[in-house]
């Protein structure tokens, strides 16, 4: 080549047809080589297999209403979702008393509406803090009563989806700061508490929830002085806050430990003091860079909800147990679990779409 | 040569990495104002020595006083010595979380108490002083090396250091942008800054130090002002190292 030829600077040209548009894109996702065809062909197969029958058992020759004796000539068939109709309202209520179940109902209600309130985050403000306060206030004072002129409802009588949802928000709510201290005390310089921390973490995590709630259930009014009593609601919860702080200072020291030691070094250097450090700089970073595993405590969180049947409470699906004592309607029991299934299902799935664009938008600065 | 009323001063320092003797004897005086050079060999000791004079490292022989303050385990002490001393990194250490200018305001409003609006004017004050006043609302994942290391100079300034340490500044820069931020640390020369700097620029160490102090092997070997540093240096093991870096 010509070392002295002048290079003409070449205008971007755009890509070929077969890169874009819609067949473009088919033919890459679809049928982009044999493997990929195969798999196309079989999953297109199985879904044509399965879908139809699935649908008419659902929804073709589903029966609606609560009628008994057009669920037992189906003969599974279709589903009965008569039996979901007949007992939604233990399902989602438990023993709660059926003439005052209106106040579960707006309960649950207010702390899903300060839920959605949170997940925005045009709404990170202070008031956040009295909101919850408020709404939290608000559940407890209709769930048992006893002021407004509402009757007193026994905590051993809640049950159902409020139970779910206020064991999952408080074994969260509480276990998240527990669990920020516990790892930072099991990263910390002072060889004692650095051991205590790591103690505790290690031996919670070697037992079972199942064990724990036992214990706090059976085990620990034992312990408590004389003339103190705390209900089981109390105890299962905090044994669930407990329990999960351990897996949640894991999840935090996961986050801490990803952080390269320039940031301390700087933060430092600038004269922040240790605990503005970890607010300022490093909680931020360590506590976005974890996301996705907390949201997987969260998840595993609301479902572990379901073993305090173990210690006679009940939970969605110790609810769906009790409404299927009614020997009537107990060979229904899969539209049963199928309709808890379809709530467990709408929940996580829902956390998990959030979660996913809480990611994206708190972690803007490690894309460039 | 001996301030007679030193901002910085060492005395037979040592300090040890495991059984690796990487300080030995140090002494060393640093007036107000003046700007030194750290220079030698990789492993020497140069920025261990730097760590140690706001305590990133701690020393275990020897005194170390800055400002009137000696360095102790006292928290209280390290961190008002902190607010003292400036220091700007190999790898800038921004906070990656926060834009460019809550990168400046952050020590001011929660080391020194300043109100938000004091924190934001003196961030845009030093951001225009190292020529990057556009750039705030960005992270310093979007700005090239060489503005970022310039965020780091503004961002140890914001906090109004009476000493300013460097740990080798340019070497962590692509070429082309090492200029524009000897060009900032020139400027901030000018200004009656007490400076340490430990790098590899000897045009940087002619045009700005008042003093070269050179290290090999834990220990500081030599300390001349520049020109008679790089033309007339006495030891041996300064000239092997000369020879290396000025071709």
């Amino acid at each position: 080549m010509d070392p002295h030829a002048h290079v003409e600077p070449l205008p971007a040209r755009t890509p070929p047809r077969s890169a874009t548009g819609v067949s473009g894109w088919v033919r890459a996702n679809f049928f982009g080589g044999p493997g990929n065809t195969a798999a196309t062909i079989l999953f297109g197969g199985l879904l044509a297999w399965a879908l139809p029958p699935a649908f008419n058992w659902l929804a073709g020759n589903a029966v609606w209403h609560a009628d008994y004796a057009a669920c037992r000539a189906l003969d599974h068939a279709g589903a009965c979702w008569g039996f979901v109709t007949e007992k939604w309202r233990l399902i989602l209520f438990g023993r709660y008393p059926y003439a005052e179940q209106w106040r579960p109902l707006a309960a649950t209600a207010i702390v899903i509406a300060a839920l959605v309130v949170t997940a925005i985050p045009a709404f990170w403000r202070r008031w956040l803090g009295w909101l919850w306060g408020a709404a939290l206030a608000a559940f407890f004072a209709l769930m048992s009563g006893g002021v407004l002129g509402l009757t007193r409802v026994d905590t051993g009588l809640w049950g159902g989806l409020p139970l779910t949802v206020l064991l999952t928000l408080v074994g969260m709510g509480a276990s998240i700061p527990i669990g920020i201290l516990l790892a930072l005390a099991r990263r910390s310089e002072l060889p004692l508490l650095r051991s205590m921390a790591t103690l505790y973490i290690e031996l919670v995590r070697g037992v079972p929830l199942i064990t724990v709630l036992f214990t706090a259930s059976f085990v620990f009014p034992l312990l408590l002085p004389q003339g103190i009593r705390l209900d089981v609601l109390t105890r299962v919860a905090l044994g669930i806050v407990l329990f999960q702080a351990a897996y949640m200072a894991e999840v935090v020291r996961g986050g801490l430990q990803a952080l390269p030691k320039g940031q301390y070094e700087a933060a430092g250097a600038l004269g922040l003091s240790w605990w503005r450090t970890q607010q300022k700089v490093i909680l931020p970073q360590a506590l976005t860079l974890v996301i996705p595993s907390f949201v997987n405590s969260l998840l595993s969180t609301f479902m572990d909800t379901s073993l305090v049947t173990v210690v006679s409470m009940y939970d969605l699906t110790g609810a769906l147990r009790l409404a299927l004592g009614d020997p009537q309607w107990r060979n229904f029991f899969f539209e049963g679990y199928v309709f808890v299934a379809l709530i467990y299902f709408t929940c996580c799935f829902a956390m998990s779409r959030y979660s996913h664009w809480l990611d994206h938008r708190l972690s803007r600065w490690t894309r460039h | 040569m001996p301030a007679s009323d030193p901002i910085i001063h060492l005395s037979r320092v040592n300090k040890w990495f495991g059984s690796f003797h990487v300080l030995k004897d140090i002494d060393l005086d640093v007036a107000r104002g003046e700007r030194i050079v750290i220079a030698g060999p990789s492993g020497s000791g140069k920025s261990t020595l730097i760590r140690c004079i706001n305590r990133l490292e701690e020393h275990q022989e020897g005194t170390i006083v800055v400002d009137g303050v000696t360095l102790t385990d006292d928290v209280k002490a390290v961190e008002k010595i902190r607010r003292e001393v400036g220091m700007v990194f190999q790898q800038f250490n921004l906070f990656p979380h926060l834009t460019v200018v809550e990168n400046l305001m952050l020590a001011p409003q929660w080391v020194l108490g300043l109100s938000r609006a004091e924190a934001e004017e003196r961030a845009a004050q030093q951001l225009k002083r190292v020529h990057i006043g556009e750039q705030a609302l960005k992270y310093p994942g979007q700005l090239s090396g060489g503005q970022q290391q310039r965020v780091a100079i503004a961002r140890a300034m914001c906090m109004r250091p009476r000493i300013i340490l460097f740990d080798e500044p340019t070497s962590a820069l692509d070429p082309e942008m090492v200029k524009e931020v000897l060009d900032v640390m020139i400027e901030l020369a000018g200004g009656g800054m007490t400076m340490l700097v430990v790098t590899h620029e000897m045009e940087f160490a002619k045009a700005v130090a008042d003093r070269v102090v050179f290290m090999d092997e834990g220990q500081i070997v030599e300390q001349a002002p520049p020109r008679e540093f790089f033309t007339n240096a006495r030891h041996e093991r300064s000239r092997a190292f000369l020879s290396k870096i000025l071709r």
